[in-house]
Parts: structure tokens; sequence; C-alpha cells
């Protein structure tokens, strides 16, 4: 099964807000997922700085002196927030690419869950309801995220395999379905330099995404390329910097509502993910064609 | 009018109280408040009474109802009336994926659009959509009657058997055996009486009439490519 939720802030005004109507919509489609959970979430974007969400099972103790370890090796000014297993690294922007050759040297165990200018992704096993607590979800604020609680099919109960994927800057993927084609187009990604991390097919969705995104594509274009190359039931919701994409396969088998209003736009696997956002009642609300790109951009 | 907060008292007491009700019972009348999304919304009723279900629905609202007559003053999410044996279901907004699968009787009016597969294999029930209907509605449908005032999708009544169908827009594309058939006075009567139930005022002579080649009922070596 799986449960995607989304929402996409029109009006600036709901930003505080932003946290606490998407963890009600998570915890709304724990019965579609209660393996694990995980949000995606774009916050403002600091001049000039890049974030990198990192990931411990031990946090206390990669955690402590990481900011003034990698500030050394850079040669600049990092910060670092830590959130229960999780922490926010800010940096200056043009050392990212270094700072994330240098993080397994200096701690192997910690692991990248994204990067970008604005994105930070929390993904943890557990019911998505104590997930959501444990980062204090509904105190983020934001202007879109995106959320996903996980049935697991296609590969093992982890941290690691809990979505949102996040392959490229900025760029994080949720989906509910499942790809029969993984495997091999995960060799092929590799043989054109893509990195995988775990041996989940929504992982090569995101991958193969972000490498026709590399070679030239727009999203769109990549969605739309999408459709041919990859086998399979898949439901996508795909966030970027300042956009918000919607696709389904060609038959259409795994569930999606969306519903928009002139202050959001909001997408659920069920409609009963919606029923509490506000003025849903004259919100415009429908289902996805399949095999049809939605998109939004701020 | 009996009423009840789904919110507050939950599904199963719901649908014990709906089902409880027998043949003689003279609680007719029931509104049903706060579904706000829930599945399985008014299942399995066995008696003559009405339900007003106020606000949309998630999942197999109404499914394998008999006899009862339930209207949805919303939305209905995937499976609504799935498997229904006789009785009214109305839906005032749009209905998700499969409304309507395998019912055996009864009628199915959907007042917005629905979703794909809108009717996959029809027993016996009478649908009338008055909106569109998606692709691959009325797949392997094998009786009772799809009425569809608005557009119909890709694959219309693919393998189909002998239900009918009547389309008053474009169809995307028809589906494997499935042609379009002449209209006589018998069909623009049956669409008659059809439209009316489905408190729609649409006009039988503007519909086309869709149904079976029946040329892959029995497996011809030289069809094989159609199956």
């Amino acid at each position: 099964m799986c449960g995607i939720v989304g929402l996409f802030l029109k009006n600036p005004s709901l930003e505080p807000e932003l946290g606490s109507m998407l963890t009600e919509m998570l915890v709304t489609m724990s019965d579609r997922g209660p393996d694990s959970a995980g949000i995606a979430i774009y916050g403002q974007e600091a001049q000039n700085r890049a974030k990198l969400t990192l990931q411990s099972e031990q946090p206390a103790r990669d955690f402590a002196t990481l900011a003034k370890e990698l500030g050394a090796a850079l040669g600049g000014d990092v910060s670092l927030v830590v959130n229960d297993t999780h922490a926010v690294l800010e940096l200056d922007e043009t050392s990212l690419a270094k700072a994330r050759a240098k993080l397994p040297q200096l701690r192997p165990d910690v692991r990248i869950m994204s990067a970008g200018d604005t994105i930070e992704i929390y993904k943890e096993v557990g019911l998505p309801a104590e997930v959501a607590d444990r980062f204090g979800l509904q105190n983020m604020s934001g202007t879109h995220g995106i959320g996903h609680t996980r049935m697991a099919t296609e590969s093992a109960v982890t941290t690691m395999g809990a979505h949102p994927f996040n392959t490229g800057p900025d760029q994080c993927l949720v989906h509910n379905g499942s790809l029969s084609n993984h495997n091999s187009l995960r060799r092929k990604l590799r043989r054109e330099g893509m990195a995988f991390e775990t041996d989940n097919d929504t992982e090569v969705g995101a991958a193969y995404l972000t490498w026709k995104m590399q070679t030239g594509s727009t999203l769109g274009e990549a969605l739309q390329s999408g459709l041919d190359d990859l086998d399979g039931f898949y439901t996508f919701v795909v966030g970027t910097k300042d956009g918000f994409g919607v696709l389904r396969d060609p038959i259409a088998c795994k569930p999606a509502v969306l519903a928009e209003t002139d202050d959001y736009v909001a997408f659920g696997s069920e409609y009963r993910a919606l029923v509490n956002l506000p003025n849903i009642e004259a919100a415009q609300v429908w289902e996805p064609e399949p095999a049809t790109v939605y998109f939004w951009n701020h | 009018m009996q009423t009840f907060d789904l919110e507050a008292d939950g599904l199963r007491a719901l649908n014990a109280a709906l089902q409880a009700q027998t043949q003689e019972t003279n609680q007719t009348s029931w509104q049903v408040l706060n579904p706000k999304g829930a599945h399985a919304v008014a299942v399995g009723l066995d008696a003559p009474i009405d339900v007003q279900v106020k606000g949309s629905t998630g999942y197999y609202c109404g499914g394998m109802n008999k006899q009862a007559s339930i209207r949805v003053s919303g939305s209905v999410g995937p499976g609504a009336a799935e498997n229904m044996m006789s009785g009214r279901i109305i839906v005032e907004g749009d209905a998700s994926q499969y409304a309507g699968a395998t019912g055996h009787g009864g009628l199915l009016v959907i007042k917005g659009n629905a979703a794909s597969r809108c009717g996959i294999s029809m027993k016996g029930i009478d649908i009338v959509v008055h909106g569109n209907i998606g692709h691959m509605s009325a797949f392997m449908a094998q009786s009772g009657t799809l009425v569809v005032c608005g557009d119909a999708g890709d694959a219309l009544g693919d393998s189909l058997y002998e239900a009918r169908l009547f389309v008053r827009g474009s169809v995307q594309s028809l589906g494997a055996d499935c042609v379009e058939k002449e209209m006589r006075t018998e069909h623009i009567e049956l669409l008659r009486e059809l439209l009316e139930a489905g408190e729609c005022d649409a006009k039988p002579e503007e519909f086309k009439r869709y149904g079976s080649a029946r040329k892959l009922y029995n497996f011809d070596i030289d069809n094989a490519g159609d199956y």
C-alpha cells in the first residue's frame, strides 16, 4: 500500500502551519503504511548557504564535534543543529561537494539524507505518529513538504529504505507502488555513474529522474520519459526547490487525490488525508489522470 | 430520522446498526454525519431503508448493498457500490476508480465524474454517470447497463460480454471486441427509464450504443492477437 501526502503552499501566511498540517495528513495515512515514515520539508533559503541533513544511529557520538571538525577541514563556517537521530548542517554552498567527500572520512557511520539549499529530510522506522513526534514535525515551517508512510514490499524495513529519497540537490521523491524493472535499471544507472545506498525500488525511480535531469531534461521531461522507462505501478510525488509534482503510471491502480484552493495544493493517497485542511470544502478536488504530469511552481 | 455521528460513534457501530435493520423495520430513515473520507460506510445493508451520508467517503461505500437507498452528498473513494445486489446508491459528487465493480443489480448514480474502471466486471447492475468516466471502464462487463452522459476514456468495454453501454460524449478508444451498435427503439426506451431513475435530464436520442462484437467468446486462433 504505502501512503503519500504532500502540501504546496501558495499563501505564505500558512507557512508556519506547514509542519502541523503535514503531520496530521501523515498520521491519517498510518494504516496504509505503519513500517516507517518520512518527511521532506522545504524551508527558507539562507544566502549562499547549503544544507545537508545527516542521520546517525549514535547521534551523541557522531554529532558532538562534527561542525567544528568539518569547519576546520573545509576552512569555513559550519553550523549544525541536532534533531534526534538527524542533524542539519549548514555550510557555504561552494564547499558542499568537498563536505560530501570529507564526511565519510570524518564520520563513516553518518548517512546523508538530503542535500540542497532548502530541503531537509527526516525519516525513521516506526509508526508515523511516533516518527513525527521524535522530530517535532508539527512545529516545522516551510513553503512545501512531502510525506510518506511505508508498507515495505521491495526492500527491508530500515531507515534508509524509508521515503522520501533525495538523489539530486533539493529533489525528492516518494512512491506508492512497486517497480518491476528496478534491478536492471539500477545496473544501467550505476554504469552511468549514479550511486545507490539501498536495494529499494523507489531509490531507483528517484535516481532515474536525477540522471535524466543531469543529462539535460527538465523535471517535466524526466517524468515524461519515466513513463516509458519505469515498469510497474507507481504514484509519484516529487518535490524540487520551488516546485511540487505528481505522476501516475498509465494503468493508475495506485490511488491519488489532489485538492487545490487559492491557498494551497494538497495531495493525499486518500481523501481522508485532506479532510482537515483549511477550507477543503471549497477546494477543487480531483484524481490525477494516468500518465499525466502535474506540476506547480512558486 | 435516526442520526449517526460517525466521528463520535465509530464505523463498526454505524454498520452494526444499519445491518441490524430488517424487512419490517420502522427506522427507515438514517442520516450519517462526519464521514470525512472513512472507508466501508454503510456496507452490507439488507433492508428497505434510506441512508443519507452527509459528506465524502473513502473506499467501498455502499458495498454489497441489498434493498437500501443510499445517497452520498459528497464524493466517494475507490470501489463504491462494489458488488451491489439491489437497491440504489446516488453519489452527488465524483467517484474514484472501479465504481460499481462486479455489481449484480440495483442502480448506481454518479452525478459527477467517475474515474477509471467504472463498472468493471459488472454482472447486472445499472450505472448512470452524469459526467465522464475514466479508462478501462466496463472491462469484462457481463450484463447490466452503463450510461455515460459525458465522455469515456481509453479502452471502453474491453473484452465485453452482454452489458449494454451508452455514451453521449466522445469515446477515447474502444477496447478489444467492443463496437458501436445501432440504437433501436427498445434502447431509447431503456435509456429513458434509466435517465429518469438516475435524476438526469439528458435526451436518450443523443447517445450512442456500444456492445460486444462477440468475436472473443469462443477461442479462435485467428483472433489470438485481440486477447
